[in-house]
Parts: C-alpha cells; sequence; structure tokens
C-alpha cells in the first residue's frame, strides 16, 4: 500500500525542505541585520540571471551530477561511499599525467583518454576500501573517509615534490597543452550561432554528466548488474540465497562509484584549471552525498538536484561578493539547505505521510480493500 | 457466556468495542472480550487476524482508536507496558525479551529492581524465586546463564519474569512454536498449576491442537473481527478451522501413496562448522528418492536450517553430496547458488521474507530471483528482458492463484500466503530433479495451506524428489511419505509416517533414542 503518491515524495517533499531551510535562512541573515528580500534577489540573479551567472551553475551543477551519481551507485548496494572527494582527487590526478604525459593530437581523443585514465583513478581508490570492506568487514563509511586524507596527503606530496614544474613556486602541475583545453559553453554554441559568455567555466563534460546521467539509470533499472546490485542492498541474506556473490557486489558497485567520482575531474581539473592544483575537488564529493539524498538516488534526481545545488553555490559566492553578508554566513545558508534536503527528510516526510493518510482515509474509503488472502 | 462458581466475580479482563486502523487496514473491529479470572481463554485466528493487535493494545504498545479495557471491573487505561505491568498484566512474547549474557535472576530483576543497589534486589529476587518455583513447579537455576539454558527454560523464566511482577493474568503468544512437543507438554502443566493457583491465563495461538488440549473458552478472530467465542468443550478443531477461515477447509492431506523411484539426492557423512566453530551438522547421512517427500521433523535451531543453506549452495560443508549420482561441488567453484540451480535444486527457503524473496522489489522481478542468469530472461549480454519476465511472472501467478495477480505490486504488499505462492511458483516452474522446501507454510493463512500443500504432493507425483524440513509436527506427519528427524546436527532415525506417531517423533526430537524412551 503506497502512503503517498509518488509526486509528493519526489517533489512536495524536497519543495517543503527548501522553503523551511530559505525560511531559518532568512532569520539568520535577518539577525545580522541584512534584508532577506534583497538577499534572495541577489542570490538568484547571482546563480540564474545571465549567461555569465548560468555558465558558473552549470559548472558547478557538472561537478555535482558526477558526484551525486556516485553516491548513488554504491547506496543501491547499501554502501555509503563518503570517499567521493578522495576518489575525484585520484581522479584529477588521472586526468593530469593524462594530459601532461600523453601526446594527443586534438581535444575530442584527449577526453576519451581522461575519461578512462578518472575513472581507472578513482576506481581503484574506490576498491580498496571496497575490498577490505568485502574481505575484513572494516566498515566501509570509516574506510573511504580516511582514504580522502590519504589521497589529499599523496596529492599535497606528488604536487609539491614530483609533478611542480622546476622553478615554480606554487603546488601545482605545469599548464595542460593546448589539444587537451576542453571546449567551454561559449566555443560549443558559437558555430550555433549563440553567443555565451567567455568567461564562465562551464564546459563540454557538462555533456558527458547527462550522459553519465542516462548511463546509469540504464545500469541501475536495466541491466542484470543492476538488479543484482539493487537485490544486495535490499537484502544482503536474500542475495545469498540468489547465488549473488557479496564480494563480487561490493567490488564492482564500488569500482563504478569511484569511477564516476574520478570523472568530476574532467570538469575541474581538465575543462576549468586545465592543470592540477591542491584541493581541486572543493568539496564537491561530499555535496555529491546531500545531491543523491535529495535526488532520491534517481538520475533525474540527482540532475535536478545538482543543478540547484549548482545555484546555491554560485548565488552564494555573489552574495558573499555583492553585499557585506560574510561569507561564513553564505556556508551556513548553504549547510541549512544540505540539512533539510538530506540530513532532516524524516522531519518532512513523517508528517506529510501522515497528512495524506488521512485524506485518503477520509476521501477513499469504499476503494481501500485489503488484499485477499486465500 | 456464564461465570464460573463464584457467581458475582467480575470478569478479570473485559474489552468493549475495541477498533484499532493502520492507515487503511482495520487490525481490530469492535472486538469485545470477556475473560473470567482463573480460567485458560484461547484466541485462535490466522496470521494478519489481528490477535497480535488486541494482545498488543492490552500490553499498551498500541493505543487503541476507540473502546475500553475493565481489569476486575474497573475501567484501566493502559498508555504502556508499564501501566499494563502495574495492572497485573504479564506478557510472554513468541521472541524471548532476555539478555543472553545474563544469569537468570538478573533477568528477572531487569526492569523491576528495588533500587539503585542490585544486591539487595537480587537477593530478594533469589528468595521470591524459590517460593515461585515451590508454588508453581517452575524449577529454574537462578544462576545459570541464559544463553546456556535451553528454549523451554528460557521461557520458563519469562514466565518468572511475569510472576515477579506480580502478575494476575498472563498473555503467551504463540508460546510453542520453538518448543518440542514434550516441552509444550510441560509448559501446559505449568499453565494449568497457574489457572489452579487463580491466574487467568490467555493463549495466542494457531494451533488448533493446543486450544483442544487446554483452554476452556475459546475466541475465534478473522480479518480484525471477533467472529465467534465459544466453550472449548462444545465445539471441534474442523468447527474452529471453517471459522478461522470463513469456509470449510481439508485438515488432512489428500494424496495417494507414494511411488519411489532411483535415489535423485545422497548425503553422505556432511559436517557444517559455522564461524563461532560451533559444528551444526555432526555427519548427517541421508536419501531422497524420485517421488518422494522426505520430511526433515525437529525443532528449530538443530541443523535443519544448515542443512538446507548447504544443499542451497550458500554455506559450506565437508562430506559428500551426489544428485543423480554425479558429485556436487560443495566447496569450490560451483558451489553457489547459481550451480546449484543449474543442477536442478530448487530451493524454497525457510524464511521467504529475508532470503527468498527482496521485499521491496515488485512481484516481476522477485519471479525471477536466483534465475535471473537464464538465457530466456536476457535482452543481450548486458540487459535483461523485462517485458518478458513481466509476461512470464503474470502466467506464473494466474496458475498459482496469487492474488491480487498484479505482477508490478511490491512482494511485501502480498499476504504471507501469496507471498509463499510467488517463491513457490518460481521454483516449481523450473521444474526442478529436486526440491527444497523449508517450513512451506509458516505464517500461511490455512486457506493458502491447503493449496501449498496441493503442489508439493503434484510435484512429488511427476516423479520429483522432495526434501521438507517443517518444524510443524501435523505437516510433517501429513505431508512426509518418510520422516527422519533432527536433533543437535544429527539425525536420531528415520521413520514411516503410518509406522509412528507425535509421541515417539516428539521423544527423537528431545535427542531420545528409542531405547531410552
Amino acid at each position: 500500500m503506497q502512503k503517498m503518491p509518488q509526486w509528493a515524495d519526489v517533489v512536495l517533499i524536497p519543495l517543503i525542505s527548501l522553503i523551511l531551510a530559505a525560511v531559518l535562512s532568512g532569520l539568520v541573515i535577518l539577525a545580522i541585520g541584512e534584508n532577506p528580500i534583497t538577499a534572495l534577489t541577489i542570490m538568484i540573479d547571482g546563480a540564474m540571471g545571465s549567461k555569465y551567472a548560468w555558465g558558473y551553475t552549470l559548472y558547478y551543477a557538472t561537478n555535482f551530477i558526477f558526484t551525486g551519481l556516485a553516491v548513488s551507485v554504491a547506496f543501491h548496494a547499501r554502501m555509503f561511499n563518503i570517499g567521493g572527494e578522495g576518489q575525484a582527487t585520484l581522479g584529477g590526478l588521472g586526468v593530469a599525467l593524462c594530459c601532461l604525459y600523453l601526446p594527443w593530437p586534438h581535444w575530442t581523443l584527449a577526453i576519451l583518454g581522461a575519461i578512462v585514465a578518472s575513472a581507472a583513478f578513482g576506481a581503484i581508490w574506490a576498491l580498496i576500501p571496497a575490498w577490505l570492506q568485502a574481505k575484513r568487514g572494516s566498515h566501509i563509511v570509516i574506510t573511504t573517509i580516511m582514504f580522502n586524507f590519504i589521497a589529499a596527503a599523496l596529492l599535497n606530496y606528488l604536487l609539491v615534490s614530483v609533478l611542480k614544474p622546476v622553478g615554480s613556486m606554487e603546488p601545482a602541475t605545469g599548464k595542460f597543452p593546448e589539444p587537451t583545453h576542453l571546449p567551454n559553453f561559449a566555443e560549443m554554441l558559437a558555430p550555433l550561432g549563440i553567443s555565451f559568455s567567455r568567461g564562465a567555466p562551464a564546459n563540454v563534460s557538462f555533456i558527458i554528466a547527462i550522459l553519465a546521467c542516462f548511463a546509469v539509470w540504464a545500469l541501475i533499472w536495466k541491466t542484470r548488474l543492476g538488479y543484482e546490485i539493487r537485490a544486495f542492498g535490499h537484502s544482503e541474506s536474500a542475495a545469498k540465497y540468489a547465488g549473488i556473490s557479496p564480494t563480487k557486489i561490493i567490488l564492482i558497485s564500488m569500482s563504478i562509484s569511484g569511477a564516476l567520482a574520478g570523472m568530476m575531474a574532467l570538469n575541474n581539473v581538465m575543462g576549468e584549471a586545465e592543470r592540477l592544483v591542491l584541493n581541486a575537488t572543493e568539496g564537491a564529493g561530499f555535496i555529491g552525498i546531500a545531491v543523491a539524498l535529495m535526488g532520491r538516488s534517481h538520475p533525474l534526481g540527482i540532475f535536478l538536484a545538482a543543478l540547484l545545488f549548482g545555484a546555491l553555490y554560485q548565488g552564494g559566492a555573489i552574495l558573499s561578493q555583492d553585499t557585506s553578508i560574510p561569507v561564513q554566513i553564505v556556508l551556513v545558508i548553504q549547510a541549512l539547505v544540505i540539512m533539510f534536503t538530506g540530513a532532516l527528510d524524516n522531519m518532512v516526510r513523517v508528517p506529510l505521510e501522515k497528512v495524506f493518510l488521512a485524506f485518503n482515509l477520509s476521501s477513499a474509503k469504499p476503494a481501500t480493500k485489503p488484499t485477499a488472502a486465500e | 457466556m456464564t461465570s464460573p462458581a463464584s457467581g458475582t466475580a467480575h470478569p478479570a479482563i473485559e474489552l468493549r468495542g475495541i477498533s484499532k486502523a493502520f492507515g487503511a487496514v482495520q487490525a481490530n473491529k469492535d472486538i469485545s472480550i470477556r475473560v473470567m479470572p482463573g480460567t485458560i481463554h484461547g484466541i485462535i485466528g490466522e496470521n494478519g487476524a489481528g490477535k497480535s493487535t488486541l494482545m498488543s493494545i492490552l500490553y499498551g504498545f498500541y493505543k487503541a482508536d476507540a473502546g475500553e479495557i475493565f481489569i476486575n471491573g474497573s475501567k484501566t487505561l493502559i498508555p504502556d507496558s508499564q501501566a499494563a505491568i502495574a495492572a497485573g498484566i504479564g506478557m510472554v512474547f513468541q521472541h524471548f525479551k532476555l539478555v543472553e549474557n545474563f544469569t537468570v535472576l538478573e533477568n528477572v530483576v531487569l526492569g523491576a529492581e528495588d533500587s539503585g543497589l542490585l544486591r539487595p534486589s537480587l537477593a530478594r529476587a533469589r528468595r521470591e524465586l524459590k517460593s515461585l518455583a515451590e508454588e508453581y513447579e517452575l524449577n529454574v537455576d537462578p544462576d545459570a546463564l541464559i544463553e546456556d539454558i535451553g528454549v523451554g527454560m528460557q521461557q520458563r523464566v519469562e514466565i518468572l519474569k511475569a510472576l515477579y511482577r506480580k502478575a494476575d493474568i498472563l498473555i503467551l503468544d504463540e508460546p510453542t512454536g520453538v518448543l518440542t512437543p514434550a516441552e509444550a507438554d510441560q509448559l501446559f502443566r505449568i499453565l494449568g498449576r497457574l489457572k489452579e493457583e487463580g491466574k487467568t491465563i490467555i493463549l495466542i495461538t494457531h494451533k488448533l491442537r493446543e486450544i483442544m488440549e487446554i483452554t476452556e473458552t475459546v475466541s475465534v478472530m478473522r480479518r480484525g473481527e471477533m467472529t465467534a467465542t465459544v466453550k472449548t468443550a462444545e465445539t471441534s478443531p474442523p468447527e474452529l478451522a471453517e471459522l478461522m477461515v470463513g469456509r470449510k477447509v481439508l485438515l488432512r492431506v489428500d494424496k495417494k501413496p507414494a511411488t519411489p523411484g532411483a535415489n535423485v539426492l545422497e548425503v553422505r557423512d556432511l559436517k557444517v562448522t559455522d564461524d563461532k566453530g560451533v559444528r551444526r551438522l555432526k555427519g548427517i547421512s541421508f536419501d531422497v528418492r524420485a517421488g518422494e517427500i522426505l520430511g526433515i521433523a525437529g525443532v528449530a535451531g538443530n541443523g535443519q536450517s544448515e542443512l538446507l543453506e548447504v544443499l542451497g549452495g550458500y554455506e559450506k560443508a565437508s562430506g559428500t553430496i551426489r544428485l543423480n549420482g554425479e558429485l556436487i561441488d560443495l566447496t569450490g567453484k560451483h558451489s553457489d547458488g547459481q550451480s546449484r540451480r543449474h543442477r536442478g535444486i530448487a530451493h524454497v527457503p525457510e524464511d521467504r521474507q529475508r532470503e527468498g524473496l527482496i521485499m521491496d522489489y515488485m512481484a516481476w522481478e522477485n519471479a525471477v530471483f536466483g534465475y535471473h542468469h537464464e538465457p530466456e530472461y536476457q535482452k543481450s549480454r548486458l540487459f535483461m528482458d523485462n517485458a518478458a519476465i513481466r509476461e512470464d511472472a503474470a502466467a506464473k501467478m494466474g496458475r498459482f492463484d496469487v492474488r491480487p495477480p498484479d505482477p508490478k505490486l511490491s512482494a511485501k504488499n502480498f499476504s504471507g500466503g501469496n507471498q509463499q505462492k510467488i517463491v513457490l511458483a518460481r521454483e516449481i516452474e523450473r521444474n526442478p530433479d529436486l526440491l527444497l522446501i523449508g517450513q512451506p507454510t509458516r505464517g500461511v493463512d490455512i486457506g493458502a495451506i491447503e493449496f501449498i500443500h496441493q503442489q508439493i504432493v503434484a510435484l512429488r507425483d511427476q516423479g520429483k524428489a522432495i526434501l521438507l524440513v517443517s518444524v510443524e509436527l501435523d505437516e510433517i506427519l501429513s505431508l512426509s511419505d518418510r520422516i527422519a528427524v533432527m536433533f543437535d546436527g544429527q539425525i536420531m532415525g528415520e521413520r514411516l509416517p503410518s509406522e509412528t506417531d507425535a509421541k515417539e517423533l516428539g521423544l527423537l526430537m528431545a535427542g531420545m533414542t528409542g531405547e531410552a524412551a
């Protein structure tokens, strides 16, 4: 028996959560003596008011789509992959090595190479905790968190001691060669006669992210592997009965998850920075958790949630830039949205279910019949 | 209903017009019941009839939507279990609520300590237990650890816990589910003794035999309603069964004598040791022939589950198993469930909700579970042919009379009986050489039991071998062509159903061999 219609689950709950977060954020802004309505207008305008704004919003959204998909694939197997950050970091390393040390003639080939490299590096970084979980029972949440730190330290070492060009003071690789530069939206849309802001970082990897959404959807709901991943996620004991190997599912689902997180580097490292710097991921791996939660682990939901978080990021940046609202308050607003849409889901869900239940009973009493059992 | 000797006495418990709904499901509908002091009152009904809900209301777990509760004639509100205990109500749950690594004494005192200091409470409890043991013949070693004592003893501890809290009214929820027949008889003696001492007992069960054996009055529940309350002496099992189901039911299985063929399954010296190093199977050997049902009787937890798991391919073992004369891989690459299915072993597991089904999967997804690698369900190397699977599932659900016949409904939304039919349809329709079937009718309504038994017998009549594991002795006796009894990881003996009875099997189930009995 369905407690709520699907539209309520998918649309109404996130919407109410968002409104609650907005109200609370408004109170915070009021408390520091600013006008919440003005602040909201600036945020929306800053995130969606111009092509330049969209160029940033979509750039952030691309990061969040990859990390959100990564979390969701693991979550379908009931694995909490908290290590998106580290996997994306390693993905960046893969992209950097691929772009710096291989002679690519054109970006179309370079991006194929970078997809393979970033996915492979991310997958390997997820595979180690997965192996420890499957074979040794080490909790995946703990190990993936630890691997975030190891990834950060590893990158730090490599950038400072190995990859830094001779004579440079900055812990970063050199600029990637010209043929590996990905076209941004302005360059992509120019042949179609559409002008787009030249300075905005959104680039062709946004298209790759959308393709990844379709691929994950097909994987989870149309393939035998997806069937087994979901079965294992719902009930490990039933999966064992059916002859589905837990080890295999843990290793494969975590590899796919890590590969998706790693592919985020196509956007931020290859598409935007065009070199590898320290802390290139900027917490996108963690935002992916909130995106996957809000998107109900469904690619369409993740796409929409990523857009929202992208707008929130860009709008927040503009807010702290254009007003006297300090950047810390912007972080508070972002945290409130994450908290309400991600962690406090049940706070909205439970009362709403009661409302629907009461409504159903009063409106559809004769139609509700217990399932016949004879 | 008339009151016993003391004509002026109030009922110990009276419920008036109790109703309770969970969402759209009316679990209890206007239920009224009077239980006189010093009697044993049975409540019988199928799974999901609302028995447990009613008792949970009485014990303060749920709040009734409407209705009143009277204890000894005075209206009582029971908002939580503390209030129930204060009103003199004690509950013995189907699944015991005991701390395994505490002693009997510590468990009895837990939650009823006199003060912050434990020692005086324990001392008082020790004295109290001694007098309770004398009064009701409830002997238990107060210093034994719960994990070291048997299930029957653990149940006594639960009863002692209630009595220690001064319960006058005892509710027992399916108390014999985990007991051997001998232990059940002991329990019934204790209950009789408690009744003599003036305690009031409510016995919830789905077993007609128990109702007939020890109750004075019995109330029958069906689909949330109390359909009848009758004196036990004035009714009969067929009448009660009809009241429970709402139509006449066949209590015996109708089957022709078996015509067994060659050995299909040969098990030799099978040993299993679990993760903790406990030996679960201690070298068992048996055969199952084509066209026969071998029933494995035994109290739950004596190795039957491990046996099914080994044969089904998800537990490692040593020893040899042959299917149609060919060795089966027990530890290597081909020891998994997929390989077993390929060899023609189908398995209806004991716990359909934990193993046999994915409760969040729709019926059609469940209808190929375990067989989802079969070529007819694939569109290509990667993709499954979901349309074909849905069609296939709808046909199976029709043939096995699954209600409602909607392949897009999640497994959790079907009743126990219909869930079991989905599993049965999946396994039987693969046309296996050997069917493993564990607890085929656990949590299944009487109407569906009939259907499931017919399907098992029909498969046997097609010349298939069937290994049946059940803790329901009646089921073993009526379905099996041969019976093996398991105790402590061993087979205590084999009997023919025509040459044995519940009493002899009960002794074997308790580990006593023929000579000792």
